[in-house]
């Protein structure tokens, strides 16, 4: 085993290792159009200006932060959405010219003396749900394009070649370059430029350079990934982190950016220019030593990073297994954060950006690759973490070194693991099922545990191929159910229920089923089912917690607000919770790890200056959810209907299903439902799931209709004028929209509640129409 | 590069020591050109009772794999040394240390540590301190190993 206190020189990672022709690449690049611009210190943590580049019409521009800007939006993801109101229409779909992907920092994005600060947001209009779509990934982009002088770039128009985008914080300029030679997939494309960008010949050079790549499958599918470098200086090798759901890389390749680049002259611990260093540092340390101390009695991040749930999630019934099917599986501890932990190289730090550590970015080195173009070559991969290794689980993959190969080629052809997994589950649930078969799926042998066949089908995703199957199925499951139905290949409710996408994407690894808060999570959400905005199943189904429908839409309205939060900053949400105060669970709510919201509240004043509560924290994200709802309205999905859930993620929808867990859900229709133990055992299987069905469909629309009204939301869930207005977010476009939506509900008569109300059981307000008065 | 095999650490004698602190300030005119002592001062003399004990780096080196950047390195003389020009100011090794010895002054926002200089050793009017030759192999501690599992 490796030991540490190895000089940072002689570190050997045993991976294969490459020549360039760097000067012939480089010679072949052809600029296209640049800029030059006045290199400026950020200022409290602000730019205070961001970068607007158009491939179409040859165009870069700087556009001024106005103090406004940053009172209504905050900063990252809000800003991320402030700029795209400003340049899209309600038509702008993923490939029109119009769409603009746009990256954005965070005022709090770059410090480096608290864990978790050096996020990017990425924001664009996503092929897979035609609404914004936004995605919180590591590296040191972030950080970096801000210390080059912006908060955000915006690209809009697309190229007719292919192009690397260059921000050279160094000498202040930017400029738009052909680049005819370099390779597309991530890792090889970001070792070329990482080496070719760097101003000296060394380490230190390269480090403070990052790239934003995608790859190959990104071209051919809707699940592109961005590829967020960061060079490690003791693998010697520029790791990346994704931005992966939603197709973002689908954006960026159907733009014809191959590469962004980022240079910066120089990386210290004040470039944030904050207005009180020294409260950064006494807040960080603090957090440093409680994870020193802690963290290895929690959740261990520091030795296995987001893995160490597998084990939990499979002893909690949570783990998906075989599309959602099953929450656990006799097989799933060869895939235990244990395994994984044997194969890890084991030097430290291991965080994403400088000073964290949580250091929960893992990697194997010197893998040996199994499959495809790269076959016998030794690489890096960089994970996997919990959703990638959860993902295999639900294609009953169970073997780590099979979960390394599907981690490395998803990075690398720059697709997203979590969508390709979860859309890879349900089409072996189709194919067991007979719906589809290896004559339907281009020649695969598309069954549960087939990891041979799923490296090729993500191969052939890469060479572009052309089958029938290939070009549905590289689309999403979405794409797929409308694909099946038409064919009339099996049964449309079936269908439907079994698909794991809400809005068109697919679902991030959580089995939901007993957790109806969570179903919310994922179902009442923005962007569609992903847990970034709430987690609450421990909360809900394990501690009962929050049992009323009240207490339900007070956590999705809490929850999201709050971690929308890191979005608008620029950071990481794991060291808020996957790291406690030893005392937290003596604290009011220690769901909320009360010390650790004090110390953002702490960190957000001392690096901007203003004076704010952890109140209003709450209000900075409320605004920018609600005008991210806003928006989805205006985009056609944003209501009531596009919140919908499929049954998978309620309960039961196969046979096989109830019974494996019969125990569990008699038990509930005696408890919930009150039948007794005699009319139970009379029952027929389809007729209690028949019951259960209905009962839990119900239950989902009774909590949207109290998120809905906790929210400041119609009962068809559009945030109303007065909402926004109260929130200070006044732009009158925007309300004169909301305001004719709403009216257009009334007239359709959708302005009601969902769920049905029996005796004794109320809806969330008496007044009918609620929403007028706030 | 031949690794370093030994370095030189502060013994303490409590018995002759009798809390003037000239040691302290010795040390924070190595680090920051003041008299100033206390929390300028990588060396510390607590007084415990009627007793003092002396608070400082032990140059085992659990810090050299917390630095991200590689700022931390073990020079041939052994010691623990922090580059402040590379540093980036996180902190990562202050509130890692098991025994708190890497020091943050307000003075900047780099840390800074015992470097065994001897300034301590040379100030103490009552030879209450000594630098001794220690077997790195014995004392060196791995992070991963200690504070990661």
């Amino acid at each position: 085993m490796l030991q540490g206190q190895i000089p940072i020189d002689e570190y050997k990672t045993g991976n294969t290792k490459h020549t360039w022709n760097l000067k012939k690449l480089r010679f072949a690049h052809r600029v296209l159009f640049d800029y030059n611009y006045k290199k400026q210190e950020v200022q409290k943590g602000y730019a205070n200006r961001t970068l607007y580049i158009d491939l179409s019409k040859k165009e870069i521009k700087e556009k001024k932060v106005t103090e406004e800007m940053k009172n209504k939006f905050t900063g990252g993801r809000g800003f991320g959405l402030k700029l795209l109101w400003d340049s899209i229409t309600s038509e702008t779909r993923w490939d029109s010219v119009e769409n603009n992907l746009v990256i954005t920092t965070g005022p709090l994005c770059g410090i480096t003396q608290y864990p978790g600060t050096g996020k990017s947001l990425c924001l664009t209009v996503s092929p897979a749900t035609n609404i914004i779509c936004d995605c919180n990934v590591g590296g040191f982009v972030g950080p970096y394009l801000k210390f080059a002088g912006f908060d955000a770039l915006e690209i809009q128009g697309k190229a007719k070649d292919d192009v690397i985008i260059f921000i050279d914080g160094e000498n202040g300029k930017i400029t738009v370059e052909i680049a005819p030679l370099e390779e597309t997939n991530t890792h090889l494309l970001t070792e070329q430029l990482t080496y070719m960008y760097a101003s000296e010949d060394n380490d230190r050079s390269r480090q403070k350079v990052a790239v934003v790549t995608s790859g190959k499958g990104a071209e051919h599918s809707w699940w592109g990934c961005l590829n967020f470098s960061f060079y490690d200086i003791r693998r010697k090798v520029a790791r990346v982190k994704q931005a992966g759901r939603g197709g973002l890389g689908t954006v960026f390749r159907d733009k014809r950016i191959k590469a962004i680049v980022v240079k910066v002259e120089k990386v210290h611990g004040l470039l944030n220019n904050p207005a009180d260093p020294e409260t950064l540092v006494k807040v960080g340390t603090k957090l440093h030593r409680e994870i020193r101390d802690l963290d290895k009695y929690q959740c261990n991040m520091r030795a296995v990073g987001t893995g160490h749930l597998v084990e939990i999630m499979d002893a909690y019934d949570l783990l998906p297994c075989e599309n959602y099917r099953f929450g656990s599986f006799p097989k799933a501890p060869k895939i235990y954060s244990t395994k994984f932990y044997e194969l890890f190289t084991k030097i430290i730090p291991d965080g994403c950006w400088f000073g964290c550590t949580m250091a929960c970015s893992k990697t194997v080195d010197g893998y040996m690759v199994k499959t495809g173009p790269y076959k016998g070559q030794k690489v890096t991969v960089d994970g996997p973490e919990y959703e990638t290794i959860a993902a295999c689980s639900n294609m009953s993959i169970w073997d780590p070194l099979w979960i390394l190969e599907y981690n490395f080629y998803c990075d690398t052809y720059g697709i997203d693991t979590i969508s390709t997994g979860t859309a890879l589950a349900f089409y072996m649930e189709m194919y067991e099922y007979g719906i589809l078969n290896k004559n339907r799926c281009d020649g695969l042998e598309l069954c549960f545990g087939n990891a041979e066949a799923v490296l090729e089908f993500i191969h052939k995703i890469a060479r572009g191929e052309k089958g029938e199957f290939i070009n549905v199925a590289s689309k999403g499951i979405r794409r797929v159910k409308d694909w099946l139905i038409e064919k009339g290949w099996g049964d449309e409710k079936l269908i439907e229920d079994t698909g794991m996408e809400s809005k068109g994407l697919e679902y991030s690894e959580y089995v939901t089923k007993e957790s109806l808060a969570m179903q919310g999570g994922y179902g009442l959400t923005l962007k569609g089912p992903q847990h970034d905005e709430a987690w609450l199943i421990f909360m809900d189904m394990v501690n009962n917690a929050i049992p009323t429908f009240e207490d339900k839409a007070e956590a999705l309205h809490y929850f999201p607000m709050w971690r929308t939060w890191f979005g608008l900053n620029g950071l990481c949400k794991l060291p808020w919770n996957d790291i406690e105060p030893a005392n937290n669970a003596e604290t009011d709510e220690p769901t909320k790890v009360p010390e650790h919201v004090q110390n953002y509240v702490e960190l957000f004043n001392a690096v901007t200056g203003k004076k704010v509560d952890k109140k209003e924290l709450i209000l900075q994200s409320e605004r920018c959810y609600n005008w991210q709802r806003a928006m989805n309205v205006w985009m056609g999905r944003g209501r009531r209907k596009d919140d919908w859930i499929p049954y998978r993620s309620m309960g039961p929808v196969t046979e096989m299903e109830y019974i494996s867990r019969k125990d569990r859900y008699d038990k509930q229709l005696i408890e919930k439902q009150g039948f007794n133990k005699e009319q139970i055992d009379k029952m027929s299987v389809k007729e209690k799931m028949k019951i259960l069905y209905d009962y839990r469909q119900d239950q989902y629309q009774k909590l949207a209709d109290a998120v809905y009204y906790r929210r400041g939301w119609t009962p068809n869930g559009v945030p109303t004028p007065q909402k926004m207005r109260q929130l200070g977010m006044d732009d009158p476009r925007m309300l004169k929209m909301l305001q004719e939506k709403i009216d257009e509900d009334e007239k359709a008569g959708l302005n009601v509640w969902g769920g049905k109300y029996g005796k004794g059981e109320k809806p969330p307000s008496i007044h009918p129409r609620y929403w007028e008065k706030w | 590069m031949d690794k370093p095999k030994k370095v030189k650490i502060l013994k303490f004698h409590p018995e002759k020591c009798n809390g003037c602190l000239e040691c302290e300030k010795a040390c924070s005119m190595v680090h920051f050109k003041t008299k100033d002592g206390g929390d300028k001062s990588a060396i510390r003399i607590i007084k415990n009772g009627d007793r003092y004990q002396m608070h400082v780096c032990d140059q085992r080196g659990l810090c050299l794999d917390m630095c991200p950047v590689g700022a931390l390195t073990r020079r041939k003389n052994g010691v623990v040394w922090l580059d402040k020009d590379l540093c980036i100011g996180c902190q990562a090794c202050v509130g890692f240390c098991p025994i708190n010895a890497m020091r943050k002054s307000v003075s900047r926002i780099q840390p800074f540590k015992c470097i065994s200089c001897g300034a301590c050793v040379r100030a103490c009017p009552n030879g209450a301190l000594e630098l001794v030759e220690v077997k790195i192999d014995e004392i060196k501690e791995i992070v991963y190993h200690k504070l990661g599992v």
